[in-house]
């Protein structure tokens, strides 16, 4: 196993979690486990999706984020906030009421990640010029960079080496705010994250050096601190006490949602949301069962960045809001000037350092002691009923016979084999209910009805 | 170690099948990407030969720790002139093959270019043996 440690944000409540195996099964890169009747997460293998918090019915998985009060540690607190984010208002809530809600809550400057989708745009298209092996993937979404490091490797290679606009926001209002007159040590930027993914990204950035963001808050807590506000107010005239507040693109308001990036790049462009999607499509593009495409946009969530784990509300009516607000602002330009005097420290700041792969799916560095775990894997496999029924704390049989090469279990762990087992007589009940209680938890084969679904759930 | 998948001539939604699942064992035996990648193409493209051209087919995959020998047996029409068939651009693809995409004429060529070694041997009229053969430390 590789001994680099990446940072993920994603956690699971040992206390909520009562061991099923919705995130197991669901968890697009098998990197889910379940141990003494909690999910465990491989760190190694989680690419940040969220899926796992998606499927989960208790709400036990979640989302680790900076304490708020962090901001207050700061003089300048700038939160860089994604369009998506204004997306889950209702039309009848303004931008610039919500902005108003932000100052309210602590925040000095409120910046919108997507300006700088432009000289992103203007990059990327100078990269295709470039002739790149084709087809170019795009950097945006962090769960598919990971996805691709972990499942793809090959692909690596592909990915266009310009960091995602978040990123590109932050350093230059760092940078606007220190030549204004400010010290580093006096701006915090805190981004407002809408999944997982961006979080982890920001704690352990891949391949790359420098970082500007201070502190990450999910955007679900901050639509909700932000919601409140605006549910008490009964004067719906709003204070801005930032100066400028300039407005998005329609190329900005669209960039994070579905077609984005895609609409604006050159050549035979794809996008592609949803990761099981994107997984499908990886497989056949690395077959080169795929040609000619010239740009990939590959989103790990459904409707992309309007389905993060972290928004609140109903997905499609997201994308909804931003494209009818986007249409009404088609063929405008706001050129702010201060984005325009740092383009070029923009440009030379959003370089990304090339990704190195690293395959999780390798049983051995060495081919002959990996070949020899194969064959083992495929021995085991003669023996495993071909169930997939997870009950074993694997989300299928293969995943046991591989896990069990990999000294991580036991094929006493299937509950089939212990039924074989005992009716041999190399196995007593009293261990085989040990066996379970190791997998599933201490007496959780005892009677219990206040277990979801049972006749005292919830009392 | 031996592998060893079934394809159905004509089913073309289930091509590929093969080289997906070689791919995921190469991938789990630390293969070099660049080495897959090259397997895998001419697996993929001696597959869709299997299919496009032939009526069933069966592929053997044996792997060691110095290269991977793949033997694509097929039971069909046969290639009448083996060194036409393997010039870029020639095809006998019907059109419903090039509905599908496929039938340019650049499978043999690229499957000769993916592999160290390629071999076909064909009997018209009973069927074709494709056998490639990939070095993992070329
Ligand atoms: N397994 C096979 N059985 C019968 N004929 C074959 C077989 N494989 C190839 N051929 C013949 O050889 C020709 C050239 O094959 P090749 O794979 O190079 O091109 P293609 O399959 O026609 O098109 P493409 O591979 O570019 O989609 C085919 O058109 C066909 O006539
Ligand atoms: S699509 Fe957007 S919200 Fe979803 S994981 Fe990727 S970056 Fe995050
Ligand atoms: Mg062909």
């Amino acid at each position: 196993m590789s001994d680099e440690q990446f940072y993920h944000a994603l956690k699971v409540d040992e206390d909520t979690c009562f061991g099923c195996t919705h995130c197991m099964h669901d968890c697009p890169t098998g990197a889910i486990r379940l141990r003494n009747g909690k999910a465990t997460i491989r760190k190694d293998w989680c690419v940040d999706c969220g899926e796992c918090m998606k499927s989960c019915p208790v709400d036990a998985i979640y989302v680790e984020q900076d304490d708020f009060i962090e901001i207050f540690s700061y003089k300048y607190r700038v939160a860089i906030v994604p369009a998506v984010f204004f997306g889950q208002f209702p039309e009848n809530i303004s931008e610039e009421r919500i902005l108003s809600v932000m100052n309210e809550l602590g925040f000095t400057h409120v910046f919108q990640a997507e300006h700088t989708v432009d000289i992103i745009n203007e990059v990327i298209l100078e990269f295709q010029d470039t002739k790149p092996e084709k087809p170019l993937i795009s950097s945006f979404c962090p769960a598919i960079v990971r996805l691709i490091q972990v499942k793809f490797p090959a692909l690596v290679d592909h990915i266009v080496p310009v960091k995602p606009p978040i990123d590109a926001s932050a350093a230059f209002y760092k940078y606007l705010l220190i030549e204004k007159g400010a010290t580093a040590e006096e701006i915090g930027i805190f981004y407002v994250t809408p999944c997982a993914a961006k979080i982890a990204a920001v704690k352990s950035p891949v391949g790359d050096d420098q970082n500007y963001v201070d502190g990450v808050i999910n955007m679900d807590f901050l639509y909700n601190k932000v919601y409140q506000v605006l549910k008490s107010q009964t004067n719906t005239s709003s204070t801005i006490k930032q100066a400028a507040f300039p407005q998005l693109t329609s190329k900005g308001l669209k960039w994070s949602l579905t077609d984005g990036e895609a609409d604006h790049m050159k050549g035979r462009c794809l996008a592609i949301d949803e990761i099981h999607n994107v997984i499908d499509f990886l497989e056949r593009l690395e077959n080169e069962e795929i040609s000619d495409v010239d740009f990939l946009e590959l989103r790990a969530c459904d409707q992309s960045c309007a389905g993060g784990v972290l928004l609140s509300g109903n997905r499609f009516l997201g994308v909804e809001r931003l494209r009818n607000r986007a249409r009404a602002l088609e063929n405008k330009t706001f050129q702010t000037e201060e984005l325009e005097s740092f383009r070029n420290f923009i440009k030379k700041n959003i370089h990304l350092e090339s990704l190195s792969p690293r395959s999780m799916m390798k049983l051995d560095e060495d081919m002959s002691a990996a070949l020899k775990k194969m064959q083992r894997i495929r021995h085991i496999m003669c023996f495993l009923p071909g169930i997939d029924c997870g009950a074993c704390g694997a989300p299928n049989c293969q995943s046991l016979a591989e896990d069990i090469v990999r000294k991580e279990a036991h094929l006493s762990n299937c509950v089939f084999i212990q039924r074989m087992m005992e009716k041999t007589r190399k196995l007593s009940p009293d261990h085989a209910i040990r066996l379970i209680e190791n997998t599933w938890g201490k007496d959780r084969l005892d009677k219990d009805c206040k277990k979801k679904g049972a006749k005292n759930e919830g009392m | 170690m031996e592998f060893k998948y079934d394809v159905e001539g004509g089913n073309f939604a289930k091509a590929g099948h093969a080289a997906s699942a070689v791919k995921k064992v190469l991938k789990q035996l630390n293969v070099n990407p660049k080495v897959i990648k090259r397997v895998v193409v001419a697996l993929y493209e001696g597959e869709v030969n299997v299919v496009a051209h032939a009526f069933k087919g069966r592929i053997i995959a044996d792997i060691d720790p110095s290269r991977i020998y793949i033997k694509i047996e097929d039971q069909g029409p046969g290639i009448p002139d083996i060194d036409l068939a393997m010039q870029v651009g020639y095809s006998t693809a019907s059109s419903k093959v090039r509905e599908m995409g496929f039938g340019a004429g650049m499978g043999l060529p690229n499957m000769k270019k993916n592999a160290d070694k390629l071999q076909i041997s064909s009997n018209v009229g009973k069927g074709t043996v494709v056998e490639l053969t990939t070095y993992f430390n070329s």
